[in-house]
């Protein structure tokens, strides 16, 4: 089958090392600077915290937006991660989260938006958004690496990359969803585009975007391990280390408290989701 | 000046408008057009203006071009070709700061399914025209409260579109286009989506607020005694064509092709046209002021043998025969004194099944008379030959 001699690879390579990096470097490192600092802060914050404070937040949160079902869980939940021993790890795991999804957030919901709105826009994201989510992870933490070096800022990344996409998708969809008379009805009133977007379209998606955000984090989540190969500290690299130690019980207790952490999150966003 | 006014309107769906455009202009028929491009012609040369204070009422089946129409009047939908004027200015010209003002101002809409926002309460629904126009909470509030009274929706300020019935909803939808204080008001399939009471209360609401606002409508229906009812005037489209114009009454009576009649046959006359159809307009009258001299001029000019009396705001006062005229001003009677005083009197939603009763026992031609103002005259023949020509209908059905 070998018609035409495509060395894609060497191609790949001789772009990366030849124009990227030389060219863009010192762009990726502004990126990498400013992140990190975002990383760290989130993460010190969290830390510098006493747990019980940090616990007590969550738990009332999760009473006050989903019951006190959810509070039970988060009593009992962050009791389990305290006494494991891996409160820090949790912390430097939710921070990344925390960060990822934020900026998850910040590029999916525009652009969300946009791609709902304009049908050019759209054909040229779906495709990137199937890259993203289908490209296996490894092969794009491999230049994550070469760009931003090693630690939370190409764990941030790759998490972006591949949990920014329902964000993007749910937006969109939620948009799209937004009854045509009601759309009608206001433009027939002469609402402006922007009036159209903040009076109408969002509020009336704010459902589906927060079910969006909810699939972002649980993405964002599960990428603790995968994002601790890269060195980034947390959850995940308790699980790493259980991996290779041939550690059973490091891994397990590790890897419960990413459950405990990902049922928290779960439970707390659905619940906004049914509060707007 | 016609409110609005609608000239060779035109909307192709479809990749390239401007060759169907084209393609039309050639004499090729729509379905031609649609065999060889792929595109639809939603509405072909429509022309029909509306005047201020009118009725018009747009009807047609599923398909025929209606909802497109209507869209093109406020530029939801953007035409192919041709010109929509309103209060003089093109619509389709206009950029889209102008659009906006002039939706805000001049163009209200109420929608089949409501369009109301789920998410806002009826009193920030109704108030949502004037918020878009930034006008202060305060202010948009007390108007928005006023028009919601207007449609007898008080108390229900906080609720949810959600917790009210279609009929509530779509007094919303009417409460809403109300608070613009726009002069137009553009209907789409506004009832059509309420059962057949409600429909018919709804009906009657819009008669009662139009004889207050004397708003100009534009109505769409699929339903032509819905059309017959509301309509000053009704335009019938086919297939995106608008193939008659005219008055209920000239739609009944000659009506412009197969299609037309098809629609028509089975209408029974005398339970859809109503005394606002039959009744000629009151075009001479006498006032008190004008004297009897005068009132005898005037009877004999138009070779009437009796005329109605109004004041100056035409407040019905009563019926003078030429002879009482004649024989007052030579005693020297006043007016007032030789009134005839059992003349008939009607309102004008009166069916011409009840009319007929009044009719058989009147005198003199029968008073239209709304709101102590005489609106018109309905003399016997207008209404017997209504009648008669629907019993020649309905034998030729049988």
């Amino acid at each position: 089958m070998n018609y035409f001699n495509f060395p894609l690879e060497d191609v790949t390579n001789d772009f990366v090392n030849n124009w990227l990096l030389p060219n863009f470097s010192g762009f990726f490192d502004e990126i990498s600077v400013i992140l990190r600092s975002f990383v760290d802060s989130v993460t010190n914050v969290l830390i510098a915290t006493p747990a019980e404070v940090i616990a007590l937040i969550f738990v009332l949160l999760a009473w006050w937006i989903s019951g006190k079902g959810v509070a039970f869980f988060a009593v009992i939940g962050f009791l389990f991660i305290g006494s494991i021993d891996l409160w820090d790890e949790s912390m430097q795991t939710l921070a990344i989260v925390i960060v990822s999804t934020v900026i998850s957030i910040i590029f999916g919901v525009p652009v969300g938006i946009l791609s709902a709105t304009n049908s050019i826009i759209d054909k040229i994201v779906r495709p990137v958004l199937d890259f993203m989510q289908t490209l296996p992870i490894f092969v794009y933490l491999i230049p994550s690496i070469l760009l931003f070096g090693l630690g939370g800022v190409p764990a941030v990344i790759a998490t972006f990359v591949f949990a920014a996409p329902p964000a993007v998708r749910m937006t969109s969809l939620g948009i799209k969803q937004v009854p045509e008379e009601v759309v009608e009805a206001s433009r027939a009133y002469g609402s402006t585009p922007k009036q159209l977007l903040l009076k109408v379209q969002l509020p009336l998606a704010m459902p589906t975007i927060m079910a969006g955000v909810n699939q972002t984090i649980m993405l964002a989540l599960s990428m603790a391990v995968v994002a601790s190969m890269i060195g980034a500290p947390g959850l995940g690299s308790t699980v790493l280390t259980g991996i290779s130690q041939v550690n059973v019980g490091l891994g397990l207790t590790g890897g419960l408290a990413i459950v405990v952490l990902a049922i928290l999150l779960d439970r707390i966003t659905q619940g906004i989701t049914k509060k707007v | 000046m016609n409110k609005i006014e609608v000239k060779n309107l035109t909307k192709i769906f479809g990749s390239h408008p401007q060759q169907g455009l084209k393609r039309m202009n050639n004499g090729e028929t729509k379905e031609e057009i649609l065999k060889k491009t792929g595109m639809t012609v939603g509405v072909s040369q429509a022309n029909f203006s509306v005047k201020p204070g009118e009725i018009f009422v747009i009807m047609g089946l599923s398909g025929s071009g209606k909802s497109t129409l209507i869209r093109l009047v406020n530029r939801l939908i953007d035409s192919t070709s041709g010109e929509v004027y309103i209060d003089g200015e093109d619509i389709t010209q206009m950029n889209k700061n102008k659009l906006i003002e002039t939706r805000r101002k001049k163009l209200a809409m109420v929608f089949q399914k409501f369009g109301l926002l789920p998410h806002r309460t009826v009193l920030n629904n109704v108030a949502y025209g004037l918020e878009l126009q930034g006008i202060n909470k305060q202010e948009r509030e007390e108007r928005a409260e006023k028009t919601i009274a207007d449609v007898g929706l008080k108390g229900y300020e906080s609720s949810y579109p959600s917790q009210l019935s279609g009929g509530m909803q779509q007094r919303v939808g009417l409460a809403r286009a109300l608070t613009n204080d726009s002069d137009i008001l553009l209907m789409d399939e506004a009832f059509s989506a309420l059962d057949p009471i409600i429909r018919k209360e709804m009906q009657d609401e819009l008669i009662r607020l139009q004889n207050k606002l004397e708003k100009t409508v534009l109505f769409i229906t699929h339903d032509l005694d819905e059309a017959l009812k509301l309509g000053d005037r009704i335009a019938i489209m086919k297939d995106g064509e608008i193939v008659q114009i005219g008055t209920p009454e000239e739609i009944l009576e000659n009506p412009a092709n197969d299609y037309v009649s098809s629609f028509v046959k089975d209408v029974d006359r005398s339970k859809v046209l109503d005394a606002s159809v039959v009744m000629k307009k009151p075009e001479v009258l006498v006032t008190y002021k004008d004297g009897l001299r005068v009132a005898v001029r005037k009877m004999e000019d138009v070779g009437a043998s009796s005329i109605f009396v109004v004041d100056k705001e035409k407040n019905f006062k009563g019926l003078l025969t030429i002879d009482d005229a004649i024989r007052a001003y030579k005693e020297g009677i006043p007016m007032e004194d030789v009134l005839v005083d059992n003349v008939s009197i009607t309102s004008s939603d009166t069916l011409l099944n009840d009319l007929v009763g009044i009719a058989a026992e009147a005198k003199y031609p029968i008073a239209v008379v709304d709101e102590g103002k005489l609106s018109g005259i309905v003399s016997r023949v207008s209404i017997l030959s209504g009648l008669v020509l629907g019993k020649e209908r309905e034998e030729e059905t049988e």
